[in-house]
């Protein structure tokens, strides 16, 4: 998806990971993702560099599928469809 | 022909099946190292692991034991031998110390300085993700009968035993994941 299409989505929950390190926002996220229905979106906010390639590794194997990232001056915005 | 063909397919398909059973999701460690920076590592993979929908399985020997135990709690009746293992060993996940640049302390309690700023989470904190996340901990009888540690000294922690290498080893036989720290 390009920025523009990820800036348009809505969210049907965002989880709010800034501020935590490794494994902080993985664990946010796989708490959230019981929260939200089949083919629903979350979104992670993380400050974290390395969840950045975590959580794309993460999506291939509990097959969500990633929607991509908007990169923020601090932070990024990660957005996944829930299988 | 054709029923040659089949019977290789019988075949193959038992293989495939015992193979399916072998490898379950699930990653067991030996959790072995009793030093701050080991025992964060482990209990980071181990909480990780649990995100990636992976059962965990540690088992605690030799000097990680030591973290385990609660600093709250005092056994009566130890040997004298006991008496100083229990003295000469850190009493609990609070007190570990650093593998490298301890400094007597001075070198843990720097980093511990940049863990809170940076937002990592601390030992005890780790030890308490992995008891919500299901995280199980097979404590070494042996080790703690070595050390003279009482399973009444021990954390309180959801899913903790007392077991032999056999448990280990057959957790770890079907595991995808095995490591020793």
């Amino acid at each position: 998806m390009t920025t523009e299409e990820l800036k348009n989505l809505k969210p049907n929950q965002t989880v709010d990971a800034r501020g935590t390190a490794c494994p902080g926002p993985l664990l946010a996220a796989k708490k959230a993702i019981g929260d939200i229905e089949s083919g629903e979106i979350l979104e992670i906010l993380s400050s974290d560099e390395g969840t950045k390639h975590d959580i794309p590794k993460w999506c291939q194997k509990m097959e969500h599928e990633f929607l991509g990232i908007i990169e923020e001056d601090s932070y990024s915005r990660m957005f996944l469809k829930k299988a | 022909m054709n029923t040659e063909f089949e019977k290789q397919l019988e075949e193959l398909k038992k293989k495939v099946s015992k193979l399916e059973k072998g490898q379950k999701d699930k990653m067991t460690m030996v959790v072995f190292s009793g030093e701050l920076d080991k025992l964060m590592a482990a209990m980071i993979i181990a909480t990780g692991a649990t995100a990636m929908d992976m059962e965990v399985k540690l088992f605690f020997t030799f000097w990680a034991t030591a973290a385990l135990r609660d600093p709250k709690k005092s056994v009566k009746g130890k040997t004298f031998m006991s008496k100083m293992f229990g003295f000469m060993l850190p009493k609990g996940a609070k007190k570990v110390k650093l593998s490298k640049m301890n400094m007597g302390g001075m070198g843990k309690a720097m980093l511990e300085g940049l863990m809170k700023k940076k937002g990592v989470k601390t030992l005890p904190q780790l030890f308490e993700a992995a008891a919500e996340l299901g995280v199980e901990i097979n404590v070494c009888e042996m080790s703690m009968d070595l050390m003279g540690f009482k399973r009444e000294e021990l954390i309180d922690y959801p899913n903790l035993n007392i077991c032999g290498v056999g448990t280990f080893l057959s957790d770890a036989e079907e595991s995808k994941i095995q490591l020793f720290i």
